[in-house]
């Protein structure tokens, strides 16, 4: 905090402003959309800034690889004062992670939306979509608590009218979406309930300057309440189990484009925020030993691991057994955060990346699907993959890594959340954990037969998708394969966050070994 | 060239005879020709590098680092020598064979069939080349997924409940307890790599060891294992080139083939017998040999009793791990040669029967060896081969086997085996006897003829490889200790 104050305010290179370029221009691709007002430029514009966050957050994530971190000064203004960007390995990777989704979901929404929803809307709806964008990155990026919200609530509202743009193929996405703002409120409600808790107890809004103040906190009542609000606040974001009521609908009603981008970065954001609040503004001693965290969340993470699960396989619509699908994958996430050590983390991190795009793969497979049968209910894409067999092979390519077969990026995940559970000596969560990839086995296989060993029905369009979806379908496909087989950047990355967030307050420290603007140190 | 471009390029040929059968996909001629030039030069290959083995160390080839410390890396062992030979040699005679059945048979979507066969090939190529237990598991569930649509190739409901329960065993006990043991292992002992005297000595001890054994055991499913052995009679749905190649000698011997190397390379035939941790398997899997030859013995349909029969002739290499003693363990390693030449045999016989009268039971099949001469000759010699008999190949892996029981102070098992061989006899040669004495007075197949060429002759050569084999197995046998880790 020292070193970084007493540097004069210069405006450096371009380079060093990349930490709020990364928000700033989504935000304000935003209202220059509604300004121009015409269809085919708002797309244009909100693919040119999902490329540009797509570029910054690369740029980002080798910057921190190290395991360094950058404190970006808003306005030079220094924190706790100001407010503050602090971009390390663990949010690097997230920014990554939702600013590739957008740039690959873009140019796949540009025939799908056309197809789901009517031409006027369409400039409002990418304003909405970079909006969604803007939010998500924002909440990742800040280094302040009330930023935190405040991004939270920008992607939130924004989220729910895409949502509710639904409802031009069915009226039930009005329902949904009315569903998930209850549901959505009153999270950010809570969570907003735990950061006037912590504003009470430590007079600052700046994490890493909490984190300090926090510490030999643990007894204190008002901090527990606060834990308390944060974490189910943010759980019901996660979509927890059981508090995911609102997301099989949300993702069911929603356009085909804007559940891919929800499914592949929505709740991996919220799980992001769980994360830092609880290993870093929360020390892991505070939240391991004083509150019992793991008998609390690991249950809940095999329940969602198995409940969802076998909801799932009894599904017979495509797209909400793919919903109940990212609940169980939840689980998977919660667990290894539950087993709390390297390892675990490591394996919460990478499946968070690589669940994000095996689910925007098959997602996206899902938006072709409707284009050509109209719905993705069993009996109607019945064959399907015969017709469409590029189509089909990214559904096998997707499915495989949803079931964790070895040479795709959910078999890393696997791996890494199995060898934890041993590193733990829980053998036994180590066979519920492949246990339960088992039903996956059955929900994937259950739409492999329907897609294949069927004969294609009469009233569905017997052609592939057109070019714009496939390619950005195959490219999440490839990297589901690239991911599973060479896995330098996910597993550096996951394992170098792990390490700073298992560092607790350390990984927060508010002393850079660099002085300057921008601060990078350990 | 060295024996590195070869690995290479047995792996990469097959995949390349696949995208030979999905561009080609409507010019027959040229795509079975490419299919099978592609055939012959992937066993040129594996012939390539056995010649080269003499005069060159066998180092590892590192493809990538798949996570931290554990790699996607290739080797040339002994063991993995013979089985890619096995497989990439009996792929040329099969890929006739098959092109002589899907014709005369008038099955549909050859491309995407013979597309499924080339990725499977490469898969079990893969197998027998991996240096690393996280290799062998990755080509090991690519295998399973390539040979589905070959189960399911009819697209009948029957089919479709037939690769079903073939996907949901062989994917649920290799995701289940397979992988759980690979990571388990690699807790333990910090490695996967294939070591000779194993890894795992001193790691782990007491009751885990045969635990570990255990979901090792049951984990690879495609050892067909008592109580997981369903999924093998289940995938005769599938065309006869399918059950002979795949479910008589790749996919099952890639079951097997890594029994034994886990046996061998990971827990060490040593430790196993120090700790006596696969005592138990041991009588599981004799309990498999004598049950499943029962259960063969009660089948009227032709495949089925050929599957059980292979349930049961996969459990003598288990046992042969089980009994942890070097005689046991080259047993089970000759038996997977030998019952690969016999076992193909005998499908591609049920094949051209099939082919030539639509007749798939064998009650139905009376008086026909007359009509079929070379079919039931070649069928007569790949029975004999599989019962043990002398001058056939099956006969050394049996008598090495009861060797490695009689060393292993087990004589019991010496009762198993030749109970077996006496129940083989009882489920094998009635087929044959059927088809040349008894006959009735209003045979209707006297109009029937030997299925075409492309059917019989393939039979017929490999029937002449279970002589050659039996020949040859001192050679091979010599080959193959190197494997056991004793000076010789």
């Amino acid at each position: 905090m020292a070193t970084a104050s007493e540097t004069p305010h210069i405006a450096l290179t371009l380079r060093d402003h990349l930490p709020i370029l990364q928000v700033l221009v989504p935000l304000c691709t935003a209202p220059l959309i509604v300004l121009l007002g015409d269809r085919r430029i708002a797309w244009g514009l909100a693919f040119l800034a999902a490329v540009l966050s797509l570029v910054v957050s690369f740029l980002l994530l080798m910057q921190v690889m190290d395991g360094s971190f950058i404190s970006y000064h808003l306005g030079g203004w220094a924190p706790p004062i100001g407010i503050e960007y602090r971009i390390d390995a663990a949010n690097a990777f997230v920014l990554l992670l939702i600013s590739l989704t957008a740039t690959l979901v873009l140019p796949f929404a540009l025939r799908s939306v056309a197809d789901e929803i009517p031409a006027r809307s369409h400039t409002l709806f990418y304003a909405c979509f970079t909006l969604v964008l803007t939010g998500l990155l924002g909440v990742v990026a800040t280094g302040d608590a009330f930023n935190v919200f405040v991004f939270l609530e920008i992607s939130s509202l924004a989220t729910y009218v895409l949502v509710s743009q639904g409802l031009y193929r069915d009226k039930r996405a009005l329902s949904a979406a009315y569903d998930y703002l209850i549901m959505g409120t009153i999270g950010a409600t809570f969570f907003v309930i735990g950061i006037g808790f912590l504003y009470m107890t430590t007079g600052t809004l700046n994490m890493a300057d909490m984190a300090e103040r926090l510490v030999g906190q643990g007894d204190n009542r008002t901090v527990q309440a606060a834990f308390a609000f944060i974490v189910v606040g943010m759980g019901l974001k996660v979509a927890i189990y059981p508090l995911h009521l609102w997301l099989p609908a949300a993702y069911n009603y929603a356009p085909s484009a804007v559940t891919v981008f929800l499914a592949a970065t929505s709740t991996k954001a919220a799980m992001y925020v769980l994360l830092r609040f609880m290993f870093s503004v929360f020390q892991p001693e505070f939240v391991f030993d004083t509150n019992l965290l793991l008998w609390i969340l690991a249950p809940f993470a095999l329940l969602a691991m198995f409940a969802a699960s076998l909801i799932a396989v009894f599904q017979t619509n495509f797209k909400r057994m793919l919903a109940y699908s990212s609940i169980a994958q939840i689980g998977y996430m919660l667990l290894g955060i539950s087993l709390f050590s390297v390892t675990g983390l490591s394996a919460t991190m990478v499946h968070l990346f690589n669940h994000g795009i095996t689910k925007a793969a098959l997602f996206m497979a899902v938006g072709a699907l409707v284009l050509r049968s109209g719905n993705t209910f069993y009996d109607r894409i019945e064959g399907m993959g015969r017709v469409m067999p590029l189509t089909g092979a990214a559904v096998v390519l997707g499915g495989l890594s949803l079931i964790g077969v070895p040479g795709t990026a959910g078999f890393i995940s696997k791996w890494v959340l199995v060898q934890a559970a041993f590193e733990a000596d829980l053998w036994w969560v180590a066979l519920l954990i492949v246990a339960s990839s088992l039903l996956a086995v059955i929900y994937m296989w259950r739409v492999i037969e329907v897609l294949y060993l069927h004969t294609p029905h009469p009233e569905a369009i017997h052609k592939e998708a057109p070019l714009s979806m496939v390619i950005p379908m195959w490219i999440a496909a490839g990297a589901c394969v690239w991911f599973g087989i060479d896995t330098s950047l996910t597993m550096g990355a996951a394992n170098t966050a792990a390490i700073g967030l298992m560092g607790g307050t350390d990984g927060m420290a508010l002393t850079p070994t660099v002085g300057g603007l921008l601060g990078t140190g350990h | 060239m060295d024996t590195n471009t070869l690995i290479f390029l047995a792996l990469l040929l097959p995949v390349l005879a696949m995208f030979g059968n999905m561009a080609f996909a409507k010019q027959d001629n040229l795509r079975d020709g490419f299919t099978f030039v592609c055939a012959v030069l992937t066993f040129g290959a594996v012939l390539g590098v056995l010649a080269n083995l003499g005069n060159s160390t066998s180092q590892e080839i590192v493809l990538l680092e798949m996570l931290p410390g554990l790699q996607i890396a290739l080797q040339v062992e002994p063991l993995g020598l013979m089985f890619a030979l096995v497989a990439s040699g009996l792929w040329i005679v099969t890929h006739i064979y098959g092109l002589g059945y899907m014709r005369g048979n008038n099955e549909k979507h050859h491309a995407r069939f013979f597309a499924c066969f080339s990725v499977a090939i490469s898969a079990a190529i893969g197998i027998a080349f991996s240096a690393n237990l996280l290799t062998l598991f990755l080509f090991y569930e690519v295998l399973t997924v390539s040979t589905y649509p070959l189960v399911a190739h009819k697209g009948t409901p029957e089919a479709i409940r037939g690769a079903r329960t073939y996907l949901g065993v062989l994917i649920g006990t290799s995701i289940a307890l397979f992988l759980t043991a690979i990571i388990w292992t690699y807790t333990l002992a910090g490695t996967l790599d294939f070591v000779p005297g194993g890894i795992l000595q001193g790691k782990v001890e007491g009751l885990l060891v045969p635990i570990l054994l255990g979901l090792f055991a049951f984990g690879i499913g495609k050892a067909a294992l008592m109580p997981f052995h369903r999924w093998l009679p289940a995938a005769m749905v599938a065309p006869t080139p399918v059950s002979a190649l795949l479910h008589a000698v790749a996919v099952v011997k890639a079951g097997v083939f890594t029994m034994l190397k886990v046996g061998v390379y990971t827990f060490g035939i040593d430790f196993l017998a120090d700790t006596g941790a696969s005592d138990w398997l041991m009588w599981i899997a004799a309990y498999t040999i004598l049950a499943s030859s029962i259960v063969a013995y009660q089948q009227d349909n032709l495949k089925r009793r050929l599957a059980y029969s292979t349930v049961s002739q996969l459990s003598y290499v288990t046992l042969g791990l089980a009994l942890a003693t070097q005689m046991g363990v080259m047993g089970g390693a000759l038996q997977i040669a030998m019952h690969a030449m016999g076992k193909i045999t005998l499908f591609m016989c049920a094949g051209a029967i099939y082919v030539a009268t639509h007749k798939s039971n064998i009650s139905q099949m009376k008086g026909l060896g007359r009509s079929m001469p070379f079919t039931y000759i070649a069928f007569l010699i790949g029975a004999l081969s599989i019962i043990g008999l002398p001058p056939l190949g099956g006969s050394w892996s049996k008598w090495l086997l009861m060797v490695g029981a009689a060393d292993a102070d087990h004589q019991i098992m010496i009762g198993v085996l030749m109970a077996s061989s006496l129940l083989s006899l009882s489920y094998l040669l009635p087929v044959v006897a059927q088809g040349f004495f008894s006959s009735s007075p209003d045979n209707p197949y006297n109009g029937i003829k030997e299925a075409p060429a492309f059917c019989y002759i393939p039979p017929v050569f490999t029937a002449i490889g279970c002589v050659i084999l039996f020949l040859y197995a001192g050679t091979l046998v010599e080959f193959l200790t190197p494997m056991l880790g004793v000076p010789q």
